[in-house]
Protein backbone atom coordinates (compact mmCIF):
# COMPACT_ATOMS: atom_id res chain seq x y z
CA UNK A 1 0.00 0.00 0.00
CA UNK A 2 2.58 2.41 1.19
CA UNK A 3 4.62 4.00 -2.02
CA UNK A 4 7.18 5.34 0.99
CA UNK A 5 10.27 3.17 0.40
CA UNK A 6 12.98 3.28 3.44
CA UNK A 7 16.14 3.99 0.91
CA UNK A 8 17.24 4.36 -2.53
CA UNK A 9 18.15 0.91 -2.92
CA UNK A 10 14.37 0.04 -2.61
CA UNK A 11 13.18 3.05 -4.50
CA UNK A 12 15.43 2.31 -7.53
CA UNK A 13 14.73 -1.52 -8.18
CA UNK A 14 12.46 -0.86 -11.06
CA UNK A 15 15.70 0.32 -13.06
CA UNK A 16 16.98 -1.99 -14.04
CA UNK A 17 19.40 -2.82 -16.84
CA UNK A 18 18.49 -1.63 -20.35
CA UNK A 19 15.56 0.10 -18.90
CA UNK A 20 14.47 3.50 -20.30
CA UNK A 21 14.02 6.19 -17.87
CA UNK A 22 12.92 9.90 -18.54
CA UNK A 23 14.61 12.70 -16.78
CA UNK A 24 13.99 16.57 -16.72
CA UNK A 25 16.51 19.31 -17.24
CA UNK A 26 18.89 20.73 -14.39
CA UNK A 27 16.48 23.20 -13.48
CA UNK A 28 13.16 20.76 -12.45
CA UNK A 29 13.86 18.85 -9.58
CA UNK A 30 17.40 15.96 -10.78
CA UNK A 31 17.54 12.94 -8.55
CA UNK A 32 20.98 13.45 -8.03
CA UNK A 33 21.38 11.28 -5.17
CA UNK A 34 19.28 8.27 -7.38
CA UNK A 35 21.81 8.73 -10.02
CA UNK A 36 25.02 7.97 -7.71
CA UNK A 37 22.98 4.53 -6.04
CA UNK A 38 22.13 3.56 -9.73
CA UNK A 39 25.82 4.38 -10.60
CA UNK A 40 27.40 2.61 -7.50
CA UNK A 41 24.72 -0.53 -8.31
CA UNK A 42 26.47 -0.33 -11.36
CA UNK A 43 23.15 -0.01 -13.82
CA UNK A 44 24.45 -0.46 -17.71
CA UNK A 45 22.87 0.21 -20.81
CA UNK A 46 20.16 2.91 -19.90
CA UNK A 47 17.84 4.07 -22.51
CA UNK A 48 17.95 7.77 -21.07
CA UNK A 49 15.23 10.51 -22.47
CA UNK A 50 15.55 14.01 -21.34
CA UNK A 51 12.78 15.87 -20.87
CA UNK A 52 13.73 17.89 -23.02
CA UNK A 53 17.42 18.14 -21.89
CA UNK A 54 19.79 16.91 -19.81
CA UNK A 55 22.84 18.35 -18.39
CA UNK A 56 25.42 17.01 -15.04
CA UNK A 57 23.20 13.99 -14.77
CA UNK A 58 23.22 12.91 -18.41
CA UNK A 59 26.81 13.83 -18.68
CA UNK A 60 27.51 11.58 -15.35
CA UNK A 61 25.64 9.11 -16.38
CA UNK A 62 27.39 8.53 -20.03
CA UNK A 63 30.97 9.56 -18.44
CA UNK A 64 30.27 6.18 -16.56
CA UNK A 65 29.13 3.72 -18.94
CA UNK A 66 25.51 3.52 -18.13
CA UNK A 67 24.09 5.04 -21.25
CA UNK A 68 23.69 2.91 -24.16
CA UNK A 69 20.88 5.16 -25.99
CA UNK A 70 20.33 8.66 -25.32
CA UNK A 71 17.36 10.72 -26.58
CA UNK A 72 17.52 14.54 -25.82
CA UNK A 73 16.72 17.92 -27.81
CA UNK A 74 19.82 18.96 -26.01
CA UNK A 75 22.89 18.41 -23.79
CA UNK A 76 25.07 20.98 -21.92
CA UNK A 77 26.06 22.03 -18.66
CA UNK A 78 24.56 25.40 -18.79
CA UNK A 79 26.68 28.61 -18.45
CA UNK A 80 29.40 26.02 -18.11
CA UNK A 81 29.19 25.42 -21.41
CA UNK A 82 29.89 21.62 -23.37
CA UNK A 83 28.87 18.71 -21.16
CA UNK A 84 31.78 16.66 -21.95
CA UNK A 85 31.41 13.09 -21.68
CA UNK A 86 28.44 13.60 -24.17
CA UNK A 87 30.22 15.02 -26.46
CA UNK A 88 33.61 12.95 -26.32
CA UNK A 89 31.08 9.76 -26.28
CA UNK A 90 28.82 10.71 -29.39
CA UNK A 91 32.26 11.79 -31.09
CA UNK A 92 33.42 8.00 -30.21
CA UNK A 93 30.04 6.27 -31.46
CA UNK A 94 30.40 5.31 -28.04
CA UNK A 95 26.08 6.04 -27.45
CA UNK A 96 23.42 6.08 -29.73
CA UNK A 97 21.79 9.32 -29.95
CA UNK A 98 18.18 9.83 -31.07
CA UNK A 99 18.28 13.40 -31.45
CA UNK A 100 15.09 15.56 -30.76
CA UNK A 101 13.76 19.07 -30.52
CA UNK A 102 12.22 20.14 -27.24
CA UNK A 103 8.69 20.22 -27.91
CA UNK A 104 8.98 16.72 -29.89
CA UNK A 105 9.91 15.21 -26.72
CA UNK A 106 6.87 16.60 -24.67
CA UNK A 107 4.17 15.70 -27.78
CA UNK A 108 5.28 11.93 -27.55
CA UNK A 109 4.82 12.13 -23.70
CA UNK A 110 1.55 13.90 -24.15
CA UNK A 111 0.92 11.03 -26.71
CA UNK A 112 1.73 8.02 -24.02
CA UNK A 113 -0.22 10.24 -21.27
CA UNK A 114 -3.45 10.44 -23.34
CA UNK A 115 -3.02 6.68 -24.57
CA UNK A 116 -2.66 7.76 -28.52
CA UNK A 117 -0.03 6.11 -30.57
CA UNK A 118 1.21 9.72 -31.58
CA UNK A 119 0.74 13.69 -32.00
CA UNK A 120 1.23 15.98 -34.99
CA UNK A 121 3.47 18.41 -34.65
CA UNK A 122 3.81 21.36 -36.35
CA UNK A 123 7.36 23.15 -37.94
CA UNK A 124 10.65 20.60 -37.95
CA UNK A 125 9.98 19.96 -41.76
CA UNK A 126 13.32 20.57 -43.86
CA UNK A 127 15.44 19.96 -40.37
CA UNK A 128 17.66 16.49 -40.79
CA UNK A 129 16.17 15.51 -37.74
CA UNK A 130 13.43 14.05 -39.92
CA UNK A 131 16.37 12.48 -41.92
CA UNK A 132 17.98 10.90 -38.45
CA UNK A 133 15.06 9.96 -36.73
CA UNK A 134 13.28 7.90 -39.54
CA UNK A 135 10.49 7.35 -36.33
CA UNK A 136 9.05 10.88 -37.05
CA UNK A 137 6.46 10.42 -39.97
CA UNK A 138 5.25 12.93 -42.11
CA UNK A 139 1.47 12.91 -43.90
CA UNK A 140 -0.62 14.83 -45.23
CA UNK A 141 -3.23 16.72 -42.99
CA UNK A 142 -6.11 15.00 -43.49
CA UNK A 143 -8.54 18.22 -42.23
CA UNK A 144 -6.61 20.13 -44.96
CA UNK A 145 -5.12 19.41 -48.50
CA UNK A 146 -1.46 19.46 -49.71
CA UNK A 147 -0.36 20.59 -46.06
CA UNK A 148 2.26 18.09 -44.85
CA UNK A 149 2.77 17.54 -41.06
CA UNK A 150 5.25 15.67 -38.79
CA UNK A 151 3.90 12.96 -36.57
CA UNK A 152 5.89 12.20 -33.22
CA UNK A 153 5.53 8.66 -31.68
CA UNK A 154 4.52 8.31 -28.21
CA UNK A 155 7.28 7.88 -25.64
CA UNK A 156 6.28 5.85 -23.01
CA UNK A 157 9.53 5.35 -20.43
CA UNK A 158 9.22 2.60 -18.26
CA UNK A 159 10.44 4.87 -15.65
CA UNK A 160 10.30 8.31 -14.64
CA UNK A 161 13.07 9.21 -12.03
CA UNK A 162 12.99 12.96 -10.50
CA UNK A 163 13.55 15.14 -6.93
CA UNK A 164 10.42 17.12 -5.81
CA UNK A 165 9.79 19.41 -3.16
CA UNK A 166 7.70 17.10 -0.68
CA UNK A 167 5.22 14.12 -0.91
CA UNK A 168 3.16 13.13 2.05
CA UNK A 169 1.90 9.64 3.60
CA UNK A 170 -0.53 8.90 0.73
CA UNK A 171 2.09 8.72 -2.04
CA UNK A 172 0.95 12.46 -3.56
CA UNK A 173 3.77 14.47 -4.84
CA UNK A 174 4.03 18.03 -4.76
CA UNK A 175 5.60 19.79 -8.10
CA UNK A 176 4.50 23.52 -7.83
CA UNK A 177 4.71 24.69 -11.26
CA UNK A 178 7.05 22.03 -12.46
CA UNK A 179 4.82 20.21 -14.66
CA UNK A 180 6.88 18.72 -16.80
CA UNK A 181 7.25 16.78 -14.33
CA UNK A 182 3.92 15.80 -13.69
CA UNK A 183 3.55 15.09 -17.82
CA UNK A 184 7.20 12.74 -17.00
CA UNK A 185 4.54 10.94 -14.21
CA UNK A 186 1.92 10.62 -16.16
CA UNK A 187 3.40 8.95 -19.04
CA UNK A 188 5.43 6.77 -17.58
CA UNK A 189 4.88 3.42 -16.52
CA UNK A 190 6.53 4.11 -12.61
CA UNK A 191 7.59 6.79 -11.19
CA UNK A 192 10.01 6.92 -8.57
CA UNK A 193 10.84 10.14 -6.83
CA UNK A 194 13.29 11.14 -4.41
CA UNK A 195 11.68 14.22 -1.86
CA UNK A 196 13.40 16.74 0.44
CA UNK A 197 10.34 16.43 2.78
CA UNK A 198 7.56 14.35 3.72
CA UNK A 199 4.34 16.17 5.12
CA UNK A 200 1.69 15.19 7.44
CA UNK A 201 -1.74 15.39 6.19
CA UNK A 202 -2.99 14.43 2.65
CA UNK A 203 -1.62 17.29 0.07
CA UNK A 204 -4.89 16.73 -2.15
CA UNK A 205 -7.20 18.18 1.00
CA UNK A 206 -5.92 21.90 0.38
CA UNK A 207 -6.87 23.00 -3.18
CA UNK A 208 -3.89 25.34 -3.43
CA UNK A 209 -1.56 22.39 -3.03
CA UNK A 210 -3.59 20.20 -4.90
CA UNK A 211 -3.04 22.05 -8.08
CA UNK A 212 0.65 21.32 -8.39
CA UNK A 213 0.35 17.92 -6.93
CA UNK A 214 0.66 14.44 -8.91
CA UNK A 215 -1.98 12.19 -7.33
CA UNK A 216 -0.44 8.72 -5.92
CA UNK A 217 -1.73 6.95 -8.78
CA UNK A 218 1.10 8.01 -10.69
CA UNK A 219 3.34 7.36 -8.50
CA UNK A 220 5.21 4.18 -7.73
CA UNK A 221 7.58 4.44 -5.11
CA UNK A 222 9.08 7.70 -2.74
CA UNK A 223 12.39 7.75 -1.03
CA UNK A 224 13.03 10.88 1.64
CA UNK A 225 16.26 12.16 0.56
CA UNK A 226 16.92 15.75 1.05
CA UNK A 227 19.43 17.72 -0.81
CA UNK A 228 19.11 14.35 -3.48
CA UNK A 229 19.61 17.22 -6.14
CA UNK A 230 22.76 18.65 -4.78
CA UNK A 231 24.61 20.20 -6.05
CA UNK A 232 21.87 21.51 -8.33
CA UNK A 233 19.77 23.94 -7.27
CA UNK A 234 15.67 23.20 -7.11
CA UNK A 235 13.60 25.57 -6.46
CA UNK A 236 14.67 28.48 -3.34
CA UNK A 237 17.89 26.20 -3.41
CA UNK A 238 20.85 27.67 -5.03
CA UNK A 239 23.44 25.60 -7.05
CA UNK A 240 26.78 24.90 -5.72
CA UNK A 241 28.51 26.59 -8.68
CA UNK A 242 31.76 25.62 -7.30
CA UNK A 243 31.05 22.32 -7.34
CA UNK A 244 29.67 22.16 -10.96
CA UNK A 245 32.82 24.14 -12.01
CA UNK A 246 34.90 21.78 -10.27
CA UNK A 247 32.57 18.94 -12.72
CA UNK A 248 32.79 20.71 -15.74
CA UNK A 249 36.71 21.25 -14.97
CA UNK A 250 37.35 17.53 -14.30
CA UNK A 251 35.36 15.83 -16.89
CA UNK A 252 37.19 17.99 -19.48
CA UNK A 253 39.49 14.73 -19.68
CA UNK A 254 38.88 10.90 -19.50
CA UNK A 255 41.44 10.88 -16.80
CA UNK A 256 40.01 13.72 -14.72
CA UNK A 257 36.57 12.41 -14.87
CA UNK A 258 37.34 9.13 -13.72
CA UNK A 259 39.03 10.94 -10.80
CA UNK A 260 35.95 12.78 -9.93
CA UNK A 261 33.63 9.87 -10.37
CA UNK A 262 35.29 8.02 -7.87
CA UNK A 263 35.36 10.40 -5.47
CA UNK A 264 31.56 10.79 -6.33
CA UNK A 265 31.05 7.37 -5.67
CA UNK A 266 33.30 7.03 -2.45
CA UNK B 1 36.38 58.14 -22.36
CA UNK B 2 37.29 57.34 -26.02
CA UNK B 3 35.08 58.08 -28.47
CA UNK B 4 33.71 54.04 -28.82
CA UNK B 5 33.18 54.14 -25.76
CA UNK B 6 30.50 50.59 -25.46
CA UNK B 7 31.60 47.00 -26.10
CA UNK B 8 30.55 44.95 -28.84
CA UNK B 9 28.10 43.32 -27.03
CA UNK B 10 26.21 46.71 -26.31
CA UNK B 11 25.94 47.51 -29.94
CA UNK B 12 24.70 44.01 -30.42
CA UNK B 13 22.43 44.21 -27.68
CA UNK B 14 21.08 48.14 -29.42
CA UNK B 15 20.63 46.37 -32.59
CA UNK B 16 18.51 43.40 -30.89
CA UNK B 17 16.76 45.91 -29.33
CA UNK B 18 16.22 48.36 -32.23
CA UNK B 19 14.45 45.23 -34.48
CA UNK B 20 12.00 44.39 -31.29
CA UNK B 21 10.37 47.84 -31.98
CA UNK B 22 6.34 47.92 -31.81
CA UNK B 23 6.32 43.84 -30.84
CA UNK B 24 4.03 42.55 -28.20
CA UNK B 25 5.86 39.54 -27.01
CA UNK B 26 9.62 38.53 -27.56
CA UNK B 27 11.00 35.39 -25.85
CA UNK B 28 14.66 34.70 -25.64
CA UNK B 29 15.41 30.61 -24.97
CA UNK B 30 18.11 29.60 -22.68
CA UNK B 31 21.98 30.14 -22.40
CA UNK B 32 21.15 33.79 -24.66
CA UNK B 33 22.32 36.31 -22.38
CA UNK B 34 23.05 38.84 -25.32
CA UNK B 35 19.16 38.45 -27.10
CA UNK B 36 17.92 38.55 -23.04
CA UNK B 37 19.98 42.16 -22.36
CA UNK B 38 18.61 42.85 -26.14
CA UNK B 39 14.58 42.06 -25.06
CA UNK B 40 14.85 43.70 -21.57
CA UNK B 41 16.55 46.94 -22.92
CA UNK B 42 13.87 46.99 -25.87
CA UNK B 43 11.18 46.73 -23.00
CA UNK B 44 12.98 48.95 -20.79
CA UNK B 45 12.64 51.73 -23.83
CA UNK B 46 9.01 50.84 -24.83
CA UNK B 47 7.27 49.59 -22.01
CA UNK B 48 4.57 47.74 -23.88
CA UNK B 49 6.98 44.97 -24.88
CA UNK B 50 6.29 41.57 -22.87
CA UNK B 51 9.82 40.00 -22.40
CA UNK B 52 9.85 35.80 -21.77
CA UNK B 53 13.09 34.46 -20.44
CA UNK B 54 13.69 31.19 -20.22
CA UNK B 55 16.32 29.96 -16.94
CA UNK B 56 15.12 33.41 -15.13
CA UNK B 57 12.39 33.15 -12.41
CA UNK B 58 11.36 36.57 -13.22
CA UNK B 59 10.60 36.59 -16.33
CA UNK B 60 8.97 33.21 -16.67
CA UNK B 61 5.18 33.87 -16.59
CA UNK B 62 4.25 30.50 -17.57
CA UNK B 63 2.45 27.72 -15.64
CA UNK B 64 2.29 24.49 -17.39
CA UNK B 65 5.47 22.96 -17.36
CA UNK B 66 8.22 23.11 -20.54
CA UNK B 67 5.77 22.70 -22.97
CA UNK B 68 4.58 25.79 -22.51
CA UNK B 69 6.57 28.00 -24.62
CA UNK B 70 5.93 25.71 -27.57
CA UNK B 71 2.14 26.07 -27.79
CA UNK B 72 2.41 29.54 -26.77
CA UNK B 73 4.33 29.77 -29.92
CA UNK B 74 2.14 27.65 -32.08
CA UNK B 75 -0.82 29.84 -31.34
CA UNK B 76 1.20 33.07 -32.94
CA UNK B 77 1.30 34.37 -29.12
CA UNK B 78 5.40 35.11 -29.32
CA UNK B 79 6.01 37.90 -31.92
CA UNK B 80 9.71 37.00 -31.94
CA UNK B 81 12.71 34.86 -30.90
CA UNK B 82 16.53 34.57 -31.10
CA UNK B 83 17.97 31.29 -32.63
CA UNK B 84 22.29 30.94 -33.11
CA UNK B 85 24.18 28.57 -34.63
CA UNK B 86 27.48 26.15 -34.26
CA UNK B 87 27.09 26.57 -38.38
CA UNK B 88 25.13 29.18 -40.08
CA UNK B 89 24.82 28.72 -44.26
CA UNK B 90 23.77 31.65 -47.05
CA UNK B 91 20.01 29.97 -47.02
CA UNK B 92 19.94 30.57 -42.85
CA UNK B 93 20.32 26.63 -42.10
CA UNK B 94 21.27 26.38 -38.87
CA UNK B 95 23.66 23.86 -37.20
CA UNK B 96 23.23 23.43 -33.63
CA UNK B 97 24.00 19.56 -33.85
CA UNK B 98 27.45 19.17 -35.38
CA UNK B 99 30.52 19.79 -37.40
CA UNK B 100 31.39 16.72 -39.61
CA UNK B 101 29.21 13.71 -40.73
CA UNK B 102 26.28 12.77 -38.32
CA UNK B 103 26.57 10.32 -36.10
CA UNK B 104 29.92 10.46 -35.35
CA UNK B 105 31.00 14.35 -36.18
CA UNK B 106 34.54 15.27 -35.62
CA UNK B 107 33.18 18.06 -33.12
CA UNK B 108 29.49 17.51 -30.89
CA UNK B 109 27.68 20.19 -29.93
CA UNK B 110 24.77 20.21 -27.49
CA UNK B 111 21.71 19.71 -29.65
CA UNK B 112 19.21 21.57 -31.12
CA UNK B 113 16.54 22.34 -28.89
CA UNK B 114 13.81 23.83 -29.97
CA UNK B 115 14.94 25.27 -33.02
CA UNK B 116 13.22 23.00 -35.28
CA UNK B 117 9.92 24.06 -34.25
CA UNK B 118 9.95 27.64 -33.19
CA UNK B 119 12.09 28.72 -36.76
CA UNK B 120 8.80 27.57 -38.30
CA UNK B 121 6.32 29.18 -36.10
CA UNK B 122 8.10 32.85 -34.64
CA UNK B 123 7.39 35.41 -37.23
CA UNK B 124 10.75 37.22 -36.72
CA UNK B 125 13.18 35.03 -35.73
CA UNK B 126 16.25 37.17 -35.02
CA UNK B 127 19.61 34.97 -36.16
CA UNK B 128 22.72 35.61 -33.86
CA UNK B 129 26.79 34.85 -33.26
CA UNK B 130 28.87 37.25 -31.94
CA UNK B 131 31.42 35.15 -33.48
CA UNK B 132 32.00 36.51 -37.18
CA UNK B 133 34.30 34.49 -39.27
CA UNK B 134 34.16 31.70 -42.15
CA UNK B 135 33.94 28.81 -39.53
CA UNK B 136 30.76 30.16 -38.26
CA UNK B 137 29.32 31.49 -41.20
CA UNK B 138 29.06 29.10 -43.70
CA UNK B 139 28.20 28.30 -47.63
CA UNK B 140 26.58 25.14 -46.14
CA UNK B 141 25.81 23.50 -42.67
CA UNK B 142 27.07 20.14 -42.25
CA UNK B 143 23.48 19.29 -40.26
CA UNK B 144 20.58 21.34 -40.50
CA UNK B 145 18.83 21.76 -37.16
CA UNK B 146 16.23 23.84 -38.33
CA UNK B 147 15.08 24.76 -42.40
CA UNK B 148 15.62 28.35 -43.30
CA UNK B 149 13.53 28.04 -45.86
CA UNK B 150 10.20 25.77 -47.03
CA UNK B 151 8.16 25.07 -49.97
CA UNK B 152 5.03 27.47 -50.36
CA UNK B 153 2.62 24.21 -49.25
CA UNK B 154 4.61 24.25 -46.05
CA UNK B 155 2.41 25.90 -42.79
CA UNK B 156 5.41 28.29 -41.70
CA UNK B 157 3.91 31.70 -40.56
CA UNK B 158 7.72 32.11 -39.36
CA UNK B 159 11.45 32.24 -40.25
CA UNK B 160 14.73 34.08 -40.68
CA UNK B 161 14.38 38.08 -40.78
CA UNK B 162 17.62 39.15 -39.40
CA UNK B 163 21.35 38.04 -38.68
CA UNK B 164 23.33 40.20 -36.25
CA UNK B 165 26.82 39.43 -35.71
CA UNK B 166 29.58 41.16 -33.43
CA UNK B 167 30.35 43.04 -37.07
CA UNK B 168 27.53 43.13 -38.96
CA UNK B 169 23.72 43.35 -39.31
CA UNK B 170 21.90 41.58 -42.03
CA UNK B 171 18.30 40.92 -43.60
CA UNK B 172 17.12 37.81 -44.93
CA UNK B 173 14.25 38.07 -47.24
CA UNK B 174 13.37 35.94 -50.66
CA UNK B 175 16.92 36.90 -52.35
CA UNK B 176 19.01 35.35 -49.56
CA UNK B 177 20.80 37.55 -46.87
CA UNK B 178 21.62 41.48 -47.85
CA UNK B 179 24.51 43.36 -45.65
CA UNK B 180 22.50 46.06 -43.79
CA UNK B 181 24.83 47.78 -42.24
CA UNK B 182 28.74 47.07 -40.30
CA UNK B 183 30.04 47.31 -37.22
CA UNK B 184 33.23 46.80 -34.77
CA UNK B 185 35.61 48.50 -37.28
CA UNK B 186 34.49 45.80 -40.06
CA UNK B 187 34.16 47.76 -43.37
CA UNK B 188 32.26 45.82 -45.87
CA UNK B 189 35.14 44.45 -47.67
CA UNK B 190 36.45 42.70 -44.26
CA UNK B 191 32.30 41.28 -43.90
CA UNK B 192 32.74 39.83 -47.47
CA UNK B 193 36.19 38.59 -46.40
CA UNK B 194 35.04 36.77 -43.03
CA UNK B 195 31.66 35.29 -44.56
CA UNK B 196 31.60 32.30 -45.82
CA UNK B 197 28.37 32.47 -48.13
CA UNK B 198 27.26 35.21 -50.80
CA UNK B 199 25.23 37.98 -50.02
CA UNK B 200 24.19 41.02 -51.31
CA UNK B 201 25.38 44.48 -50.88
CA UNK B 202 25.06 47.77 -51.49
CA UNK B 203 27.87 49.66 -53.06
CA UNK B 204 28.13 52.10 -49.96
CA UNK B 205 26.95 50.01 -46.85
CA UNK B 206 26.26 51.90 -43.67
CA UNK B 207 27.96 51.64 -40.27
CA UNK B 208 25.23 50.49 -37.41
CA UNK B 209 24.25 53.93 -35.55
CA UNK B 210 26.24 53.21 -32.60
CA UNK B 211 24.47 53.21 -29.22
CA UNK B 212 22.44 56.16 -27.98
CA UNK B 213 22.63 58.40 -24.90
CA UNK B 214 19.25 56.38 -23.43
CA UNK B 215 20.37 53.09 -24.97
CA UNK B 216 23.19 52.93 -23.24
CA UNK B 217 22.09 53.90 -19.78
CA UNK B 218 19.22 51.59 -20.21
CA UNK B 219 21.47 48.58 -20.45
CA UNK B 220 24.08 49.65 -17.78
CA UNK B 221 21.35 50.33 -15.02
CA UNK B 222 18.05 48.22 -15.16
CA UNK B 223 19.00 45.58 -17.86
CA UNK B 224 22.39 44.84 -16.55
CA UNK B 225 20.87 44.57 -13.06
CA UNK B 226 18.27 42.59 -14.51
CA UNK B 227 20.74 40.02 -16.45
CA UNK B 228 22.75 39.75 -13.82
CA UNK B 229 19.65 37.71 -12.04
CA UNK B 230 20.27 35.24 -14.83
CA UNK B 231 23.92 35.34 -16.39
CA UNK B 232 26.04 36.63 -13.39
CA UNK B 233 29.42 36.29 -15.26
CA UNK B 234 27.86 37.68 -18.47
CA UNK B 235 26.24 40.92 -17.08
CA UNK B 236 29.76 41.53 -15.30
CA UNK B 237 32.02 41.35 -18.12
CA UNK B 238 29.55 42.64 -21.29
CA UNK B 239 28.67 46.02 -20.00
CA UNK B 240 31.13 49.23 -19.81
CA UNK B 241 30.33 52.17 -17.95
Amino acid sequence: MTRLVPDLEALLEPVTDGCSVAVPPDYSGVALAATRALLKRGVRHLHLIAVPQAGLQADVLIGAGAVGTLEAAGINLGELGLAPRFTAAVEAGAITMRDATCPAIHAGLQAAEKGIPFLPLRGILGSDLLKVRPDWRVIDNPYGSNDPIVLIPAIRPQVALFHARMADREGNVWVGVRRELMLMAHAAAQACVTVEEIVEGNLLDDPALAAGTIPALYISRIAHVPGGMRPLGFGEEASDEAALAGYAKAARTEDGFQQWLKGWLA
Amino acid sequence: MSAAAFTDEEQMAVVMARLLRGLRHVAVGALSPLPASAALLAQALDGQLQVTILGSKRYLKFTDGGRELFDCAAQGRIDAFFLSGVQIDGEANINLVGVGDYPKPDKRFPGSFGSAYLYHLVPKVILFRQEHTPRILVPKVDFVSAAGRSPSNVYRPGGPRHLVTGRAAFAFGERGFSLVSTHGGASAADIEASTGFAFERAAEVPSTPPPGAEELAALRGPVKAAVAEIYPAFASRAFGG
